[in-house]
């Protein structure tokens, strides 16, 4: 954790204020206003062409806004002098002459910070690429790949890591640290805003969700908070006398799924709801508990309006990768 | 593959520094040197321009007893030399288009942008590169060129000597005409961003577009056709002036074309989504 803070470590804050994007008539963003805080994972989620990764070109001054604003660190990305050291940035498009090496590739990104060549080998080695570092990067494979923009988005040690669809392609081994590393980033006191159209592998590493669908804004919320809000209402009750129960749990809103071999599962009512409901009649209760949405079935229920149905128009984002 | 490292052993990096242009011109010689295609391009374009008008003058040597009247009032030793020159232009216009069209098609140019989100250095330093990469290479080999091609020509006694009027200034001047090409093909190719278009707007305006000029009114077209890069930059390269510009105008003419590429190309960069 406190190993050697740099300064200006846990100022890396990203805040967009009513972030806006258009591509001719289509919106690809749409009035987002979030802020990423440092020393924890902040999920980006969304069903694939819902705006991430146009978001995070936003971010990193590669498309300028419609209408909007983002900073990192207080600065628009643009105005940094030393951008590597501020931030990290792994595109989901590859982002790689293919002709060049993992080694050239990196150099040559290293040198435009002055960033000695020690580093790029240190880098290699640390995403395990040093047998292949002087192969030309179009003849990796996807994994290989991911590793050398991993490689490259740690370059200059930044104080702000910006990861599109990191583990797109990787092995178990490699998802395995993928996770534990921006665990550790995070965990320095860096800040990690991680995008993903998978619930589970966002599950398993944030702390926080940013979640959009059609370039809206749907949830900034803990991961925790998330799945309560998706399935607060759904509880699971047993009882020897669910005929009696049911009739006094019925209401406008409210419905019930099985019944067989004693249980109930009740939607639209809390707990504490129905278990109050039953004291006053004196049923029988035998089990009474809140039914954990995964999360998976959260981020479905929350996206599901904002899916866009259809065939729907490709993106630039998914026309340039 | 290895096994990976804990990612606890993530290195630090001690020392930290900004952007500055003398970097980014490092930087682009990286990227220039570490593509094969770069190389294989420029050693082509060495190999065309020593290599044709060798072969040129061991033709013309080998014929000139046989040769009509009409063949040896229209020989000029010079134009010989330079016919190597003719066609390594294409190969340095192609790459000068390459350079940057290459980023775009590749996805390169988000890391580039990303590492250099002022962007303009990076074409700076793209240009300034290639330009003297071109100029160092070529200057030898035009120089090359000039004497192999003129020392077989010595043989019938129809070479022309270094010292004439104008001929160093013409030898030079194909180095600095490659160069200025390379760099036009720079600036359209930044401004088309795609090999496929850049290229086609490279070779239309430099090798299409004069002779579609003589479907002109004659006299428009001689007052024009001067003024087309590729003639304009030519006329270094001439002893004799024909229907052209003086030298070092021609040459000028055909530098405000490459600076023009380019400063459009710059304030699209500016401008233009990555």
């Amino acid at each position: 954790m406190n190993k050697h803070p740099r300064e200006g470590y846990g100022a890396g804050v990203i805040e967009a204020r009513n972030l806006t994007k258009d591509y001719g008539d289509k919106r690809a963003v749409d009035d987002l206003t979030f802020s990423v805080e440092p020393g924890i994972v902040t999920g980006f989620l969304g069903p694939n062409g819902s705006g991430k990764s146009t978001t995070m070109r936003l971010i990193l001054g590669l498309d300028a806004p419609s209408a909007g604003d983002v900073t990192v660190n207080g600065k628009h990305y643009r105005e940094h002098a030393a951008p590597l050291h501020e931030v990290g940035a792994l595109l989901e498009a590859r982002s790689v002459h293919t002709g060049r090496s993992a080694y050239h590739h990196l150099l040559a990104l290293a040198q435009t910070h002055g960033i000695p060549k020690r580093r790029v080998h240190e880098l290699i080695d640390l995403v395990g690429l040093h047998e292949v570092a002087d192969k030309r990067a179009g003849q990796f494979s996807l994994g290989m790949g991911q590793r050398l923009g991993i490689a490259t988005a740690l370059l200059g040690d930044p104080s702000t890591l910006l990861l599109d669809e990191p583990v797109n392609g990787l092995d178990p081994e490699g998802i395995h640290w993928i996770r534990n590393l921006l665990k550790d980033l995070a965990a320095e006191g860096r800040t990690v805003f991680v995008s993903s159209h998978l619930m589970g592998e966002m599950a398993l590493t944030a702390d926080h969700l940013i979640v959009i669908g059609r370039g809206k804004l749907i949830a900034d919320t803990s991961v925790e908070d998330f799945v309560a809000r998706a399935s607060a209402k759904v509880v699971l009750v047993r009882s020897p006398d669910l005929q009696r129960l049911r009739v006094v749990l019925e209401g406008p809103g409210i419905t019930f799924e099985g019944g067989e071999r004693g249980s109930l599962e009740v939607h639209g009512l809390t707990t504490e709801q129905v278990g109050d409901a039953a004291a006053e009649h004196g049923i029988a209760i035998h089990e009474l508990t809140p039914q954990q949405a995964s999360l998976e079935e959260a981020f479905m229920s929350l996206t599901r309006t904002a899916v866009e149905f259809g065939t729907p128009a490709k993106t630039p984002e998914e026309a340039a990768a | 593959m290895s096994a990976l490292a804990p990612a606890q052993a993530i290195p630090r990096l001690e020392h930290t520094g900004r952007v500055t242009q003398a970097r980014v011109f490092l930087s682009e010689l990286t990227k220039l040197r570490s593509v094969r295609s770069t190389k294989w391009s420029l050693f082509t374009a060495v190999v065309l321009t020593i290599g044709v008008p060798a072969i040129a003058a061991a033709v013309f040597s080998h014929h000139w007893p046989q040769a009509s009247p009409q063949d040896r009032a229209d020989f000029h030793p010079l134009e010989l030399t330079f016919v190597g020159v003719q066609i390594s232009q294409l190969a340095i216009g192609v790459l000068g288009v390459l350079v940057i069209t290459a980023e775009y098609s590749t996805g390169m140019i988000r890391a580039s942008m990303t590492a250099v989100p002022r962007r303009l250095p990076v074409l700076w330093g793209k240009a300034v590169v290639y330009a003297l990469v071109t100029l160092a290479l070529m200057t030898p080999a035009v120089l090359l060129a000039f004497v192999v091609s003129q020392g077989i020509l010595s043989g019938r006694h129809i070479n022309i000597a270094f010292t004439h009027a104008g001929v160093p200034r013409a030898v030079f001047g194909a180095a600095l005409y490659l160069t200025v090409i390379g760099l036009f093909g720079l600036g359209l190719g930044a401004i088309v961003r795609n090999t496929a278009g850049g290229i086609a707007t490279f070779a239309g305006i430099m090798f299409v577009l004069p002779p579609l000029m003589n479907v002109l009114p004659a006299s428009w077209n001689s007052a024009a056709s001067p003024y087309l890069p590729l003639q304009a930059g030519e006329a270094l390269l001439a002893l004799n002036r024909g229907n052209q510009l003086a030298p070092w105008t021609g040459f000028g003419v055909l530098c405000a074309y490459a600076a023009a590429s380019l400063a459009i190309a710059a304030v699209l960069l500016a401008r233009r989504d990555v």
